[in-house]
Order: structure tokens, then sequence, then C-alpha cells
């Protein structure tokens, strides 16, 4: 049986009836600005040597990311990657704050403790990713577990990619939630190239989600860079899960614009395949669904424009000005004391 | 006050953690109507339900990382590995995921993992292992390695409470060998504090887990020489007490570190150079480590004892320190 692969999203009717109206609508466009103008802002601050390390982008991910996110209850919680700065956008994190994490600021959500995407507000229900990817997947089929004992109407959402697909953790995380039918939903960001490995050196079938089958639960594909149709999708899925349904994969089909990382020229992906994912891009689709469905006006865009900007002014501003972290504290805070487990995401 | 075996108390001290707190659950294969490897959650299931007491796949990626995102989400869990030897096979969750969350994200992962672990019985290369000192190489976990009834319960209770991951290692070869005195009421005992198990001042012998009772045991045949060894159980290896292995150090200048695990890169070797480091001037003697030999732990029951540490091994090296 081949899983089903979701329709595009077409009347603002259809929109509404998903539960978004024309104010979330323009929120969503808003959240998608921020995310390609922070990471274009990353890539400034890298050339200027501003961020040390390696610098990663979502490009060609964002609508995947806003899209899912939009979806998320306010209690529920989830594991972004280092494609999904939309996320962290959409739960509503500081963009100064992103900005501080990857120049290595005291300001930033790790403290200059951890670098680029690694990081999380978990005060807004997200949780730091670790490089071994899909290590995160477990980790949130445990806080579904958490949920199901205590019966709290909550769901997680476990972040993966195609690449990452090839490993145990995957497999472990998915039948485990399975077998439970735990209120976890599965979100394969499939951006067809990890690093350098194309789909069909990473797995043998047809779509990600046909394994969803697998372990007992429903499995979609949706095209990544239609946003709305992402959202209608995950908004199923994570209410279903709520409800008691069990789990869902969800494979939002992209492709991965820029390289594996800043250093990373990409040469191995074909030119007519970036050229044929470039005239989707997520963003103009969706600036062009808004003034054909929505009525969004020039007054409306410019002023959403405006406000991005000055926001990411302010960050960069902000960013510069926070401290880098003292040497002296790098011991402390290895382990933590008792007064560290009273903290709202703990509860 | 009733005498319970080192299995009993565990199991009795994780009952009262359970009820007392309902935060607390258990996650691992078998767990649940067989009761565990052990049968330490014997009984659990009837008495706390099929979700506080649950059977996982065969899957310890799923379970301790699973034991982490439940506790991210506020619960206690206690993850248990039906041999020490399988946390292998979860190493990336304890060491890439909950070891430095907290230093990263300053999210506590108070999760714990139980570890039955140590040889003795012919369990071979995959059922005997002493792991601990490949964790205490890894910033962000703690390490607890009882030896008496005593201390299996009482540091039960603090690895629930501690905000930490912690790996707790109880020794299979204990279980039914080991009887003592175990107060019913709960009680705590805090890590990094080391418990004399054996007072003496010519020789002090640093240990932990099962080599209490074989340095003992040792330490009794040369009481008879007239030779007076102090055994002193570390109880937990991350955090260690070194403010007290030194103060022993300095009173009884000659030093014996003795360990099941392998030697080459065992924790013995650390707490050798610290003492070379900070006490130097106090010895009487080189520092001595007895431990086993770099191998794979080995099945047969004539190679396996050749492989652990015996009585007459710490005998002969404390005869060399009296002698030195």
């Amino acid at each position: 049986m081949a899983v089903r692969e979701a329709e595009p999203v077409s009347s603002l009717q259809e929109v509404k009836e998903a539960g978004l109206d024309r104010e979330d609508l323009l929120g969503i466009y808003r959240h998608l600005l921020i995310t390609r103008g922070i990471e274009e802002r990353g890539h400034i601050l890298y050339r200027q040597g501003k961020i040390p390390g390696s610098f990663y982008t979502g490009r060609g991910n964002e609508a995947a990311a806003v899209g899912v996110a939009t979806a998320m209850g306010p209690n529920d919680v989830g594991t972004p990657l280092h494609r999904d700065m939309g996320v962290h956008i959409t739960r509503g994190v500081e963009p100064w704050r992103i900005i501080a994490q990857y120049m290595g600021r005291e300001g930033g959500p790790t403290r200059g403790r951890d670098g680029n995407v690694h990081m999380a507000v978990p005060e807004l229900g997200l949780h730091p990713m670790v490089s071994h990817l899909p290590a995160m997947l477990p980790v949130a089929v445990g806080m579904a577990l958490a949920f199901k004992i205590r019966g709290d109407h909550r769901v997680a959402l476990g972040w993966f990619g195609e690449g990452s697909a090839a490993r145990g953790d995957a497999h472990e995380g998915m039948n485990m939630a399975g077998v439970r039918q735990l209120p976890v939903v599965f979100i394969c960001d499939n951006n067809q190239w990890a690093y350098s490995t194309p789909t069909y050196l990473g797995y043998p079938v047809e779509h990600i989600a046909d394994r969803a089958a697998a372990y007992g639960f429903d499995g979609v594909v949706v095209d990544g860079t239609d946003v709305l149709a992402v959202y209608r999708e995950a908004k199923a899925a994570i209410e279903k899960a709520r409800q008691g349904g069990g789990p869902t994969l969800i494979e939002c089909l992209t492709l991965r614009m820029e390289g594996h990382a800043v250093h990373d020229d990409a040469f191995y992906v074909p030119k007519d395949m970036l050229e044929q994912w470039a005239a989707q891009d997520p963003i103009e689709r969706f600036r062009t669904w808004l003034r054909s469905n929505a009525d969004m006006t020039d007054d409306e865009e410019d002023q959403i424009i405006s406000v991005v900007k000055r926001l990411l002014n302010d960050a960069l501003e902000r960013a510069e000005e926070s401290p880098l972290p003292d040497p002296a504290g790098l011991e402390q805070g290895v382990f933590a004391s008792a007064e560290d487990l009273d903290t709202p995401h703990h509860k | 006050m009733p005498e319970l075996t080192y299995i009993q108390a565990i199991s009795d001290g994780l009952r009262q953690e359970m009820r007392r707190d309902q935060r607390v659950f258990v996650l691992g294969q078998d767990v649940g109507v067989y009761g565990g490897a052990f049968k330490v959650t014997l009984g659990f299931q009837e008495e706390f339900g099929p979700w506080r007491v649950m059977d996982a796949p065969l899957s310890e990626t799923a379970i301790v990382g699973g034991a982490t995102g439940a506790a991210l989400m506020g619960l206690r869990p206690v993850a248990e590995m039906q041999f020490a030897d399988f946390i292998s096979c979860a190493w990336d969750h304890l060491v890439t995921v909950a070891a430095k969350q907290f230093f990263r994200g300053r999210t506590p992962v108070p999760i714990v993992v139980r570890l039955p672990s140590g040889g003795g019985f012919s369990g071979g290369p995959f059922h005997s292992q002493n792991p601990e000192s490949s964790f205490a190489h890894i910033p962000g976990l703690k390490i607890v390695c009882p030896s008496t009834p005593h201390d299996a319960k009482g540091l039960l209770a603090t690895s629930i409470e501690d905000p930490n991951p912690v790996l707790y290692f109880e020794h299979k070869h204990l279980y039914r060998r080991i009887k003592g005195e175990v107060p019913e009421e709960r009680y705590t005992i805090p890590f990094g504090q080391a418990r004399v198990h054996r007072e003496g001042d010519d020789a002090v012998v640093v240990t932990w887990g099962a080599m209490v009772h074989t340095a003992s045991d040792a330490a009794d045949r040369l009481a008879e020489e007239g030779f007076k060894v102090e055994v002193l159980d570390l109880r937990t290896l991350i955090p260690w007490d070194k403010a007290r292995v030194l103060e022993s150090v300095r009173r009884c200048s000659k030093v014996l570190v003795l360990h099941e695990d392998t030697r080459t890169g065992g924790f013995g070797g650390e707490i050798a150079a610290t003492i070379g480091e900070e006490a130097f001037e106090d010895l009487d003697a080189p520092v001595m480590r007895v431990a086993a030999p770099d191998t794979p732990v080995p099945f047969s029951p004539a190679l396996e004892k050749a492989f652990l540490p015996q009585v007459e091994d710490v005998v002969k090296s404390l005869q060399e320190l009296a002698a030195y």
C-alpha cells in the first residue's frame, strides 16, 4: 500500500476550515521572511568572520518548518533540527538570541556552550538537537511517553532527515512509538541530499513515509514548499495524536537549496534540479498565494517586510552587544543542582 | 532492623521510591510480568500498573533515549539494562544526549540507568563486564557502585533524587551472596562520600563494588600477619571522595587500588595519578594496582578465575606493600 500523497491547498475557505484566519496567514508570511532573513544575515556575518565554526541553513525548508510549528499547540514540544529555523521563529524565539547563538555569545540559548542551530528555548517547548541524527527521535518518543503516562493532552514532535532515516535510532523510536501508540508526530525533512548522498543511495523505497506502515501508523508525503499543505497535514496528525490516535509520519519533500554547510558549494546537485525547485521557492509561492487568494495588498506586504527588516537590524545590534561567555564559568553547569529542576519546561 | 540480600535491598528501595513519588517509573526489557532478568521488579506491575512498569521492546536506544525524553518532561525514569554490557547499544543516548543536555540547554535530565554488572559466574564476554570507567570519562554522568545492601538502597534513593543522569552499577555476584541490615524507612546516602568498610592504618585498599569484599577477605589474612589494612569503599566514582582517599594515604602511607574492571584506562589509574600529584610526600611505597588483565571477560571457569582479581592476588600485593 502506497502512502497518501497530500493534495496542495487551494482556497482561502479550505484554509479557514483548517483553523487559520487571515491574520494567521500574514503571521506565517512574516515568520517565513524572518526565517530566511536570519539565515541570509548569518551568511554575511560568517563572511565577516563574526561566526566561528561552521554555518548551516535551511533554505528551501522554510515552509516545512513554519507550517509544522504553526500547527503545534501551546503546550506541545519538539526537537527541531538544523534546517528548521522556522520552528524556532514560529514558537517565538527572539531573533537576537539566535544570532547571539551563531556568534557564540552569552545571550544565545546555549550561552556559547554549543554553536549554530544546536539550540532551543525549552520554555517554548523546544529542546536542542545533537549532531548525531536522528538521536532526538527516541527522545521525542520519551516525551510522548511522559504525556501518555500522565494523561496530558500534549503531543511531541520529532524531526529527522531522509539521510538519518538510515540510522537505528529512527527505527527504535518509531517502533516503540507504534507499539505504545504514543502521542508523537515524526517529521521527515526530506531535502533529497544527505550532505552529498542522493536519496537512491540512502533508502531503497519510493518514500520514507512508506515505512510508517511497518510501525503500525499512517504515513503521508507532502510538498514541503506548500506551507499551507504542510500546516494542514501537521495539524491533522497532531490533533489525531492528541486524541489518542497514535503517531503519524509526515514526509516533507523539499530540496536543500544550499550546501550541507557554508563550506560546501553542492557541486553534486544537478543544475536543472536546482532550477526546477528554485521555481517553486516556498516563500515566493506563499506570497503569490496570499496575493491571489487572501488579497494581500502592497501596503500590507511593505509593512511586513519593513517590520522584519527592523526586527533583524535590531537583532543584529543586540546580539553584537551580548558579551562573550566568561571562561571562568566554563566548569560550572556540567551537573544540574536540585534547584535547576524547578523550571517551567519540567512541569 | 531486617536483614536483606543486596538484590532485596535494591528491589525494596525501588518500590519505596515508586510509592513515594508518582513521577518514578520503570522502563526496560521484561521488567513487567517477568519481573526483570534478575527479578528486581517482580510484582511491581501488579502494584504500579503497566505504564509505570513498562516492558519495552528489545531496544536499548529507545529505552535510554525514551527515558531522557520522559525526564525532560518532568518524570523520573529508572531504566533497566538486562546486563550492563548492553549499555553499549545506548552509548549515544547517555553520552551524546543525556550527559550534555544540561551543559548546553540548562535542562536537567534526571534519569537512573540500572546496570547489572560484573563477573564470577561464567557469563562470558557479553554478560560480565564492568564498564564504569568508560563512562567516568564522560563529563555529565554520575556513577554509583554500591557494595552492601545498606548502600544499595540508600544510594538508589539518592540516584533517583539526583537531577542528573546516574549510572547505577549493581554487581550481579553480590545479588544473593551478600546480606546485611537495611532500615525499613527511606534514607539517602550522599554521593562522593567514601565509607570505611574495615579499619586499619598500615595500608589502605581503595576499591568499590564486589571488590570491597575481596579486599576485606584479603585484609583478614593480612591481619593474621599483624598488618592492619583499611578497606575504603568509594561507593560512587563520579563524584569520588578524593579528600577521604588522600586522608587515608596520609595516615597509612601505603596504597593499593583494586578494581574488577580491566587495568588499562581503568578508574584506578585516575586515583593513582591523583595520589601521585597530591600526596607524593606521604607515600612510603609506590601506589599499587590490582585489576583484571586487559582481555575480554573469558567464559571458562578456569580462565575467568584467572581474569577476576582473587583474594590471593590482593594478599600478594599487600604483602609486597608490607615488605616495602
